[in-house]
């Protein structure tokens, strides 16, 4: 299976304006909203679709909504906490739409919307105050609640799937994961949940302190249909952290990396050849299930993916011995 | 690799702190550390409800480090909010990853405690515990919650009749439990553990002969019928009836433990301490002890308790017991190292020297193999750091004694050029400036009871001097001690001169200010070859036997070498996360008081006092004795420790000797106590600095400000903050103090050391210290209370003075508030100290005599301790101009607090 790539790295090809960002709804609105992409869902929906469009005809079978960071504590940098079951269910339904097209022109080549569930601005196991470790910018009862409302409004719109990706804090990732288990038993729901992790340096670890397996461990109480990593780091150096999920995980083992490692201009410039190249690695070494990309990706970048994986089986996934 | 090296997948319990913890057959059994349960230590309960957190962090690392590898953390006291000190305990664990890497085990027996502890760790914890007592409902309400945080769970054998006390009763709830979590939760077996409760064996009632014994086959069927769970227990509670009877219950434990793992226990708590070697039990008490945990005899109990007494008899008669002086000469020489009795060991080391063909052999055979067995006892924690003192005085004694004979053969039959005895030199110094050696001498003592030949170079030693000694001496490693913040300067430069001369020998860096992080930053680079941090005595021992090791100290070096520069690494790129901002910024957030309220009072008696000859006597109750214990490596609050199942024991008898050495230096006028103090009227001005008029004259305390980038409405402080700004128009007042107790305590010392007495050497100037100490808390009280007279009602006992629980605060140069040494100069000029009272200041600004302590007095109730921090450059500048002093003097005393980017 092929993920799309980035949704930011499209946007910024538009340069939208202030005034762009706004659209007519958001004109009086008090604060600066530049920046804030995923208000496009609702003032420049015919963009994002493009996007999505984009994506899907490039091969992709999974598209993200644009939905980072729309939760309440993201949202609270342009005072919109109001608006986050618009942005959540009007995404989702948008994406959902161009699925459709598809769906309705190649019958045979599903396409599935996956709704995207950021990690917040804040981190639940770490403070940001130095002088004071034991200090907590965020709860957990706070981010469980913020992410609650997010699943819901996803759900709503139509997702087929729900992605908690670019996890450097464990802690929040269980929060997002805490909530989607409250909504799936409310709502009597099966929906398949993904789980990405982000690999920060190289040393190996989360930002907050956690190795790979560490961290599979931590999110393993979930029923989960792949789990992953993305963002930070190119694909080629993914590759050992992937060969300990793909060792020890029961799960589909996922990965979207950027675009290489950012330029001196923070920049991602790694060509699609060259990202494919190091796919077909993963395919070769049959590290994953799914691939997709992150920072820097592309249309392009996904195409080349899409020709390579073609030829290859995916990881096989091994199964618990059912309890006799 | 891949995924076919893993068959069909596990089903294995898995726990993660920052690391993994995956549980398999294979693995040995898992330790739980549970020092870190304010119901099982009473020094943690200590530490957390005076809200030392630092220290309470210390227990949970030496649990990790000693090989925990699941931290139990329970804060269930009546008197702690338990769910605000699990959440701040954890969070702060959190912080320090060379303790979350290991999963947390969150100890509650109330749910909302557990529950606050779920929402704060990333890592998958165990809960411990839950079970069936208050009925299935909330049981199947927990484990779903349990299973949603992400944990896995420890099972009471307990329901709603009671806890599960036969065999019987252990399988049916063990099973009935197992099989609601796995049918009606989806808890996933694997992350079930069940403790069986331990309970008590030999009890003299007869209902509990078949307790361990019940637990043991109740193990055993759980591991074959319920699939993939683990089973857990608290060992030490089945010897609970020999407490105070150590041999017997460490048997006990070994013995259980035996029995229990082969049934298949696979995690638990246990006091490593507390824990013989299975295969070194003597047989006749192994006998015992297993027909009584395994119920083989109908008397099994009566015939140990029997047993026992003549155990315990034994212990108890050796003080007066002279039996063990028939037994061969060997054993008394080790017996006399091992118990620090100086009695007979010339007239032993007489006998033996007798009987070989060279005295020196008498050293290297009868006396090391004595002083081995004391080394070993030390190291596996059954022997104590005073004991060790105590044995090296014996073992000094004897050599003292064997040293004209050794010189004799020496001139008959000179050694061959290079050969040494000894198992390696050690030079060991207190750097130029720094007056401070009881723990360096204490760590010289520990190393040369290891054979190893040490060259004391005393305090305040010049580079120069180390350089060269160690040259002449050609010494195998040079060790340094400090405990004020400019000696680490003296550190790296002695690396560096070290480098510049082509040295090879082994740096070990030690003392209060010191750390790894100074170590692996700042002063390892500056030396191609193996530099160490070592903060402890026993630590030092391996260390030193690592680094001489001829096989492997070469390999040893190479990963010391690696592991520090791994350490700068990530240390530094940690640095890199802080933010600071600019002084004028810091300054713009500083601490506000509210002028216009608070309450400020005039002193009694504004001007300096001199206090010449301080009545010891009235200092005695002042004294805070927890830390003397803390310098002997004695870890625990007074008077509790007293009684503390671990060290009580040995704290009890050096406490003895500490009273007995008090009462001598009362009695005879030992220590000669001094002091002086000023207080004067005051005002901050320009922020930072404050103001203060003392016989028409202007001085100014230059305070600094804490810069590091602050999160919302917390302010960044400065000691000036609590003294009222001079455009408020309010008088305010400051004072500032210094006293000793020092004065004589060096001769007494060291006529002590030149008898060959380190212990008692050791003990004056520990007590010197505590002395100075409690002048300063005497005398903060007489402040406040008269001369000051700002809280004259005040009614603390010393527990409460000790806590600080006083209004108002006495910080000092040197420390975390006012990091700044150079300040003291200030103090001594406003003071005069040196000419009133003769406590003067070395080159790198350290009080001599060394037991004295000086200080700010600041009366406002708002007052309080903090940390600076690091400054960054703009502060540096904006200090010296105040000061007027050059720039790169101002950088050079202000080094270990300036930010590096």
């Amino acid at each position: 299976m092929v993920l799309d790539g980035a949704m930011g790295t499209m946007i910024q090809r538009h340069k939208f304006t202030e005034e762009d960002f706004r659209g007519e709804r958001f004109k009086d609105w008090p604060s600066p909203l530049q920046g804030n992409n995923d208000l496009l869902s609702l003032t420049q929906p015919d963009t994002i679709a493009d996007i999505h469009r984009q994506y899907f005809a490039a091969g992709a079978d999974i598209v993200e909504t644009n939905t980072f960071s729309s939760t309440t504590i993201g949202m609270a940098d342009y005072g919109m906490q109001e608006l986050v079951y618009d942005l959540n269910y009007e995404s989702a339904k948008l994406a959902k739409e161009v699925a459709a097209e598809f769906n309705a022109k190649e019958p045979h080549k599903p396409r599935f919307v996956a709704g995207s569930i950021g990690p917040t601005t804040k981190t639940a196991s770490m403070s940001p105050d130095v002088n004071d470790p034991g200090f907590r910018a965020i709860s957990f009862d706070q981010l469980r609640a913020a992410y609650k409302q997010q699943v819901e409004a996803l759900l709503d719109g139509g997702c087929d799937i729900l992605l908690v990706e670019t996890v450097f804090d464990t802690l929040n990732a269980k929060a997002a994961l805490f909530a989607i288990e409250e909504v799936k038993e409310e709502r009597n729901l099966g929906v398949p949940i993904m789980v990405s992790g982000t690999i920060t340096d190289a040393s190996g670890r989360t930002l907050s302190g956690q190795t790979a397996e560490a961290f599979l461990i931590s999110i393993s109480h979930i029923p989960m249909l792949s789990v992953g990593l993305n963002c930070a780091l190119g694909a080629s150096q993914l590759v050992p952290h992937l060969e300990v999920l793909c060792a020890k995980s029961e799960h589909a083992v996922s990965a979207h990396p950027n675009a290489g490692l950012p330029n001196a201009f923070g920049e991602y410039d790694e060509t699609p050849e060259q990202m494919a190249s190091q796919i077909k690695e993963y395919a070769e070494k049959k590290l994953v299930n799914i691939v997709g990309g992150c920072c820097g990706t592309t249309p392009e970048h996904i195409k080349a993916m899409v020709d390579i994986v073609k030829d290859y089986s995916p990881r096989q996934i091994q199964t618990l011995i059912p309890i006799s | 690799m891949g995924y076919t090296e893993q068959k069909n997948g596990d089903r294995y319990l898995k726990l993660s702190g920052l690391e993994p913890l995956v549980v398999t057959p294979e693995s040995n059994f898992v330790n739980v550390g549970e020092r870190t349960n304010v119901a099982g230590s009473k020094r943690f309960l200590r530490l957390i409800k005076e809200e030392k957190f630092e220290e309470a962090l210390d227990i949970a690392r030496e649990q990790v480090e000693a090989g925990a590898q699941i931290l139990d953390v329970n804060m269930d006291d009546g008197l702690l909010d338990g769910v605000k000190a699990m959440v701040q305990f954890l969070n702060l664990i959190v912080s320090e990853p060379d303790i979350a890497r290991v999963p947390i085990m969150i100890d509650s027996s109330k749910w909302e405690i557990i529950e606050a502890g779920l929402q704060v760790v990333q890592g998958k914890c165990v809960v411990n515990s839950i079970s069936l007592k208050e009925g299935e409902e909330e049981f199947i309400e927990h484990a779903k919650l349990i299973r949603r945080y992400g944990a896995a769970v420890i099972v009471m054998a307990f329901d709603e009749v009671g806890q599960a006390d036969t065999y019987e009763r252990r399988i049916e709830i063990s099973k009935r439990s197992y099989d609601i979590l796995v049918d009606q939760v989806g808890f996933p077996p694997e992350d079930i553990i069940f403790d069986l409760n331990v309970f008590p064996v030999a009890t003299g009632m007869d209902e509990h002969k078949l307790n361990a014994l019940d637990f043991i086959r109740a193990t055993a069927w759980v591991k074959e019928n319920l699939p993939y769970c683990s089973v857990s227990g608290g060992v030490s509670n089945v010897s609970f009836s020999f407490r105070g009877n150590n041999p017997v219950r460490e048997a006990m434990h070994s013995v259980f433990l035996y029995h229990a793992i082969k049934a298949g226990m696979n995690m638990g708590i246990v006091n490593p301490s507390m824990l013989e070697v299975y295969d070194d039990i003597p047989k006749d008490l192994l006998e015992h002890v297993e027909d009584v945990i395994l119920n083989r005899r109908e008397d099994a109990t009566e015939r140990l308790l029997d047993f026992a007494e003549s155990v315990v008899g034994k212990a108890k008669e050796n003080k007066v017991d002279l039996s063990w002086r028939e037994e061969p000469l060997q054993n008394r020489i080790t017996r006399a190292l091992v118990k620090g009795i100086d009695q007979y060991v010339v007239e032993d080391v007489e006998e033996a020297r007798l009987s070989v063909a060279a005295p020196i052999q008498v050293i290297e055979g009868h006396l090391m193999t004595g002083m081995n067995v004391v080394g070993d006892l030390f190291q596996s924690g059954k022997m104590f750091l005073p004991q060790v003192v105590k044995s090296a005085r014996v073992m000094k004694k004897a050599v003292a004694y064997l040293l004209p004979f050794i010189e004799e053969e020496k001139l008959k039959n000179p050694l061959p050029e290079g050969e040494e005895s000894a198992a390696g030199k050690i030079l060991m110094a207190t750097v130029k400036g720094d007056v401070h050696d009881i723990g360096k001498n204490i760590v010289s003592v520990v190393l040369a009871c290891n054979n190893y030949e040490i060259v004391d170079l005393g305090v305040m030693v010049p580079p120069e001097k180390i350089i060269n000694v160690a040259k002449e001496e050609k010494v195998d490693i040079i060790g340094l001690s400090g405990l004020i913040t400019p000696s680490l300067d003296e550190m790296v430069f002695l690396a560096k001169e070290m480098e510049r001369q082509n040295f090879t020998v082994p740096l070990l860096i030690g003392g209060a200010t010191t750390s790894k992080a100074h170590t692996a930053v700042k002063i390892d680079p500056q030396y191609k070859n193996a530099v160490v941090h070592v903060n402890d005595a026993s630590r030092a021992v391996t260390v030193v036997g690592d680094l001489l090791q001829k096989e492997s100290a070469s390999n040893y070096k190479e990963s010391i070498k690696m592991d520090y520069a791994e350490f700068r690494e990530s240390f530094l790129k940690r640095g890199r996360r802080r933010e600071y901002i600019k002084l004028e910024d810091a300054r713009a957030n500083k601490y506000q008081v509210d002028w216009e309220k608070s309450q400020i009072i005039k002193p009694n008696k504004l001007g300096i006092q001199l206090i010449e000859n301080m009545d010891l006597r009235e200092l005695v109750p002042f004294i805070d004795w927890s830390p003397f214990f803390r310098s002997w490596e004695l870890h625990g609050r007074y008077p509790n420790i007293l009684e503390d199942e671990v060290v009580g024991q040995q704290a009890k008898e050096l406490f003895a000797d500490a009273k007995v050495m008090l009462k001598k230096i009362l009695d005879e006028n030992l220590f000669q106590a001094k002091g002086i103090f000023g207080l004067f009227p005051a005002n901050t001005v320009n922020d930072d600095d404050i103001e203060l008029t003392h016989n028409g004259e202007k001085t100014y305390f230059r305070t600094l400000r804490q810069q590091s980038k602050k999160y919302k409405d917390r302010p960044n402080l400065a000691l000036a903050d609590f003294i009222a700004p001079k455009d408020s128009g309010i008088t305010d007042y400051v004072g500032c103090f210094c006293v000793s107790a020092g004065f004589g305590s060096d001769e007494l010392a060291n006529s002590y050391r030149d008898n060959l007495d380190d212990y008692n050497s050791i003990l004056v100037k520990a007590l010197a210290d505590r002395f100075a100490e409690a002048f300063a808390e005497y005398l903060h009280l007489e402040v406040r209370k008269v001369h000051w007279g700002y809280a004259s009602e005040e009614a603390l006992d010393n527990e409460e003075l000790i806590k600080e629980e006083y209004k108002g605060i006495r910080p000092a140069p040197g420390y975390p508030a006012c990091p700044d040494h150079l300040e003291k100069l200030t103090i001594w000029e406003l003071l005069q100290v040196e000419e009133k009272i003769g406590v003067q200041l070395t080159d790198s600004l350290a009080m001599w005599p060394a037991a004295s302590v000086s200080g700010y007095y600041f009366g406002n109730e708002e007052a309080r301790y903090f940390g600076l921090g690091k400054i960054k450059e703009d502060q540096v500048a904006d200090f010296a101009a105040r000061k007027d002093i050059p720039l790169e003097e101002a950088s050079k005393w202000l080094a270990p607090n300036i930010a590096d980017d």
